[in-house]
């Protein structure tokens, strides 16, 4: 195996993602058979590639920096008419620092 | 006129003639497309008012003498995971499904600022996460040629659409292959253009670096003229390309006379017959056009699907993290902040995008990213390699889509890994970087639509459109 239920668990953890107990199961057993397919790169000697950066780096000019021009912002009330609770100008979380 | 198999020159025509206006043709489109839509499932919502809005600008346009747009009065179908201003925009998922954007995509300015009408969103994959349609949280979507089997994924809803007749042409987004085989399996006409050709702004991120916006159509000179009017730089998107943006349907009528066409024999070693047969027949096609076809070699293939999924779902983990219950709609509540977070994508995301928040997570944390992320993108550059090699022998290659026409529904659903293999012919193409479509090439005996998919060098769209449309007049497997 390559991965346990246990760092599926700790994987889960990290991503912020609660799982169900079934799901941790499942996970396990397909994570484990995609993961084993991807080994199949560890056939190819690399040593020597780079890596890719950006896929049209030589096909020509690409990743610049745009002009710095004003532009009108979205604003405080659009921006937060999507949020599932806010207040007084900001989105609003449960407390995290305590008093 | 016939709504369901009307081109652009023909709405373009009507109105210009004054046979119809664009409000009538808008209404007709918006009823005969709810009307059809519980066969498929393909739209999630409907914009009828701002598509009247959008009609009625058009008229006015017409009634003061101005040009109606390369665009103008076309019924537009669009993809639910690319943003409209005002305008339900749920990317298929069940966090999202109250969320209305603020904002417009880049692509949909354009094809309004063309006259084009926005009719509807349509039903996808969620975060365009799938292959089939069937992770989508508001129900699959049916293929509308053979009702039990998917239309492909994850832009299923914009290739039934365009299928159906329900929109002249739509947009949908491709990451390793999600307008191509679609396409394929509902028999039109799907683009993807090079990277960065079309902006990204406004189009959900899944995997930035792979991500694309790209047309539907049921003819080739539709697919290019919308295409036309979605290329070009956009300060808004960094990847966006600057290179100049040739007049896609004029250029198509050239010949293809001696160009030579690369056939990858990676591809149609372990292909199945009934598939391989009808592609053989379409490169059959356009031997006899006049084209040179060589055998070529793609050697790096069979590492394409891990390479894929290791770059793909990396970007995904990061690119879904905003989806925490704080900006978007959805929340369930926790005692604490992480608690919270954890509850609400625990509850929100569904099956297939949890599968993949974990593999990206996993290979990227620490101790595995050299083994996995670095090595997936030093691959990268060798399977780019291997098409600029064939690009130097080569002006196309012609290949498969996918290995079946489309399948089942439920039929491949317990078993991602087999799924994520299917997409070997489409994921290659999407690393690269590199301008690829798929046309239909005839049906199996089942009556299922295949595809054949062409590609060209960076920024050849207007050499693969040319291919496209000279075989398209040499075929009658279109529209």
């Amino acid at each position: 195996m390559k991965i346990s239920e246990q760092e599926v668990r700790y994987v889960a953890e990290l991503a912020n993602l609660k799982l169900t107990d079934e799901e941790l199961g499942r996970m396990a057993s397909e994570l484990d058979k995609i993961l084993t397919h991807m080994d199949k790169l560890n056939e190819l000697d690399t040593s020597a590639v780079e890596p890719m950066a950006q896929v049209l780096y030589e096909a020509g000019e690409t990743a610049t920096l745009r002009d710095d021009v004003e532009r009108t912002p979205l604003g405080e009330e659009a921006a937060l008419a999507n949020a599932p609770l806010s207040g007084a100008g900001h989105f609003k979380v449960p407390r995290v620092i305590e008093r | 006129m016939n709504i369901a198999t009307l081109t652009i020159d023909q709405v373009r025509e009507g109105l210009k003639k004054r046979a119809f206006s664009a409000v009538e043709l808008t209404r007709e489109a918006l009823e005969f497309a709810q009307a059809e839509n519980p066969k498929t499932n393909a739209y999630l919502h409907f914009s009828s008012e701002r598509a009247l809005e959008a009609a009625a600008r058009v008229d006015e346009g017409i009634a003061r003498g101005e040009d109606i747009g390369p665009l103008g009065g076309v019924p537009i179908a669009v993809k639910d995971v690319i943003v409209t201003k005002g305008v339900r925009t749920t990317c298929g998922s069940k966090l999202l499904a109250e969320y209305v954007p603020p904002y417009d995509a880049t692509a949909v300015i354009r094809l309004e600022e063309a006259g084009g009408i926005l009719i509807g969103k349509t039903n996808c994959d969620e975060f365009a996460m799938g292959s089939s349609n069937e992770s989508s949280a508001f129900g699959p979507v049916r293929n509308p040629v053979a009702p039990d089997r998917v239309p492909g994924g994850s832009s299923g809803g914009s290739a039934a659409a365009v299928a159906q007749g329900t929109a002249v042409v739509a947009l949908g987004s491709d990451t390793g292959g999600s307008i191509r085989q679609p396409a394929s399996f509902c028999g039109v006409v799907g683009v993807t253009p090079t990277y960065g050709r079309v902006s990204r702004y406004g189009l959900t991120a899944f995997a930035s670096s792979l991500d694309h916006v790209g047309p539907f159509a049921r003819n080739v000179k539709d697919a290019a003229a919308l295409l036309r009017v979605l290329a070009g730089r956009d300060p808004l998107d960094s990847t966006s390309a600057f290179a100049p943006v040739p007049d896609y349907p004029v250029d198509m009528d050239g010949g293809v006379e001696g160009m030579k066409i690369g056939l990858p024999r990676e591809y149609f070693k372990d292909l199945p017959s009934e598939t391989g047969d009808l592609i053989l027949r379409g490169v059959e096609t356009l031997k006899q056009l006049g084209c040179e076809v060589r055998d070529i070699s793609l050697p790096h293939t069979a590492y394409a699907v891990g390479c894929y999924y290791i770059i793909c779902t990396a970007e995904a983990s990061s690119n879904l993290a905003r989806y925490d219950g704080v900006r978007y709609t959805v929340r369930t509540p926790g005692d604490t902040l992480i608690d919270m977070y954890r509850n609400t994508r625990g509850a929100g995301f569904g099956l297939e995008c949890k599968r993949r928040i974990m593999l990206g997570t996993y290979v990227l944390s620490a101790g595995y990213y050299d083994a996995y992320y670095l090595k997936a993108q030093k691959v990268r550059t060798l399977i780019t390699r291997d098409f600029a090699d064939a690009f130097e022998r080569v002006d196309a290659i012609a290949a498969p889509v996918s290995p079946s026409p489309a399948f089942r529904l439920g039929e491949k659903t317990d078993d991602p890994m087999e799924m994520y293999l299917s997409d070997i012919y489409t994921l290659t193409g999407s690393l690269a970087g590199i301008p690829c479509m798929s046309v239909p090439c005839g049906k199996t005996v089942e009556g299922l639509p295949v595809g054949m998919q062409l590609m060209t060098r960076h920024f050849g769209e207007a050499d693969m459109f040319r291919l496209a449309g000279a075989y398209e007049k040499a075929s009658s497997f279109f529209a």
